[in-house]
């Protein structure tokens, strides 16, 4: 079953071309890697794809639904589809707890009760059982990394973006995220992930995409991706940053 | 005056003027400090749509640009020329809050800036509606910044409140002028009024301190701060001159 399907993507900020056309597929379960050189569109890729950000042309279906243009509709289309920042963007007035059962309790209207009892669970999850009561200033950048993680999961989203989540860490805690990332991964979770991290696209990717110049240039399974035969500007780009 | 009655001070300090003085005081406070924060939050609002940004400006430009003591006799003497008869107190509470909302603006514009677009995306791709967003995240966040210059207002406003002697309104100050002129006892009268002002501007230090100890996101591990740093603190405020 197909979660997600972009066609043609068009996206421009005045007259630079961001998005020149970008298709997309994506399977239910699966786990996509987005990589490419810096500002070659993968964050206005992924923008675009939650609807924070309108395209200009092409069209987006999720879950067999057009949402290209959801106008009023699109907060409740992003309640379905999470998303995780380079810079966790935790809300700094609420504990971890309360930052996971906040969307929860105000948007889906869950009761408290029951908000918070299943933010301790994801909080477990992605193994911070006993920093409920934290707040993001108390906590290291992995352990807000994985707090903005559960808070994503926290709406039961059916697919989620990544956008360089271990990019503003500490080289030791980027093992801890990935690690949550790959187990949700296992799961069954459906994912696109920008990231740098080769390591992370060859153990839990399924396929991985290169993008260049807001066109997606070269896809392909993950085994493929990273053996013999690939595009040489793909080559030249994983030998620079695995250098 | 020959000699200073400590007596008569007390005297004066618990006869039933005063404390009317000293409540009027504080009303005004009160109410021209929240229709300060009312208009305050409104032009920073309206600072960031295009259409209503020239508005916004000529309100700062206006208020800020004349001295307070000008709008309020303006207000008082002005106005009723044009068929608009106010109440001395409206019209103290009027001059004072729209004055004071030219100088709120600012605080409340900084205080939404500092919440900053990162957990207003985060906020969004969850799902909240606009003005979940706001409720939910960008005014709590922005809260705990304006709390501590919003409290410094209020504590000046007390004392800007004695202006509004001038338009005849019966605060604290007007109170302690007509005791003195009818006794020729100035320094009791003075002194009656200056204790309710220190009286009330030492209590709304320490009910802000409260409020910033209990919005401070960690009060478990902070400690409530020593007096002698409230007291510091209180006489460093700003002393803008209006
Ligand atoms: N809101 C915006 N307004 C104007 N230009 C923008 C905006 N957002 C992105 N851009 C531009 O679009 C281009 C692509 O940006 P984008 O952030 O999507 O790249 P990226 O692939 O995520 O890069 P990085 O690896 O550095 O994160 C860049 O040139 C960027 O400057
Ligand atoms: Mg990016």
């Amino acid at each position: 079953m197909v979660v997600l399907e972009a066609r043609g993507l068009k996206k421009s900020f005045g007259v630079l071309e961001v998005l020149k056309g970008v298709d997309l597929t994506l399977a239910r379960g699966e786990c996509l890697v987005l990589v490419g050189p810096s500002g070659s569109g993968k964050s206005t890729l992924l923008r675009c794809l939650n609807l924070l950000e309108a395209v200009d042309s092409g069209r987006i279906l999720f879950a067999g639904e057009e949402i290209t243009n959801a106008g009023r509709r699109a907060p409740e289309i992003r309640r379905r589809i999470g998303m995780v920042f380079q810079n966790f963007e935790l809300f700094s007035h609420l504990s971890a707890l309360d930052n996971i059962a906040l969307a929860p309790r105000r948007v889906k209207k869950e009761p408290p009760a029951r908000a918070r009892a299943r933010a301790q669970a994801l909080l477990e999850k992605v193994h911070l059982p006993d920093k409920a009561d934290a707040f993001p200033d108390e906590l290291s950048g992995g352990q807000q990394q994985r707090v903005a993680i559960a808070r994503a999961l926290a709406m039961e989203p059916a697919l989620m973006l990544f956008d360089e989540p271990t990019s503003a860490l500490d080289p030791e805690t980027v093992g801890e995220v990935l690690q949550v990332m790959q187990e949700l991964s296992e799961e069954g979770m459906t994912s696109i992930v920008v990231t740098h991290e080769m390591g992370f696209a060859r153990r839990a990717a399924h396929r991985v995409m290169f993008m260049e110049a807001g066109e997606a240039i070269h896809e392909a399974c993950s085994a493929d991706f990273f053996g013999p035969g690939v595009p040489e500007r793909v080559a030249r780009f994983l030998g620079r940053i695995a250098a | 005056m020959g000699f200073v009655s400590p007596g008569l001070v007390l005297h004066y300090a618990l006869s039933r003027p005063f404390l009317d003085g000293a409540l009027m005081t504080l009303l005004i406070s009160i109410a021209a400090l929240a229709l300060g924060m009312l208009v305050g939050l409104a032009v920073a609002l309206a600072q960031k749509l295009r259409f209503l940004r020239l508005a916004a400006i000529f309100y700062l430009w206006l208020f800020r640009g004349t001295p307070v003591m000008f709008q309020l006799i303006f207000v008082f003497s002005v106005l009723p020329a044009f068929g608009i008869v106010l109440s001395g107190f409206t019209c103290a509470v009027l001059a004072l809050g729209l004055n004071e909302g030219a100088y709120m603006a600012e605080i409340m514009r900084s205080g939404l800036e500092a919440v900053g677009r990162g957990p207003v995306l985060a906020a969004r791709a969850l799902g909240m509606r606009e003005n979940q967003v706001m409720r939910h995240v960008v005014l709590p966040q922005a809260l705990r910044i304006v709390v501590p210059p919003i409290g410094n207002q209020f504590i000046g406003m007390l004392k800007l409140s004695a202006l509004v002697s001038v338009i005849a309104v019966p605060e604290l100050l007007l109170i302690a002028e007509r005791t003195a002129s009818a006794t020729f006892r100035y320094l009791e009268a003075l002194a009656a009024a200056g204790i309710y002002y220190l009286v009330l501007t030492t209590f709304f230090m320490l009910v802000q301190a409260v409020i910033e100890w209990r919005l401070s996101r960690r009060r478990r591990r902070i400690a409530f701060p020593a007096l002698t740093q409230l007291l510091l603190r209180a006489t460093a405020d700003t002393g803008r001159t209006r």
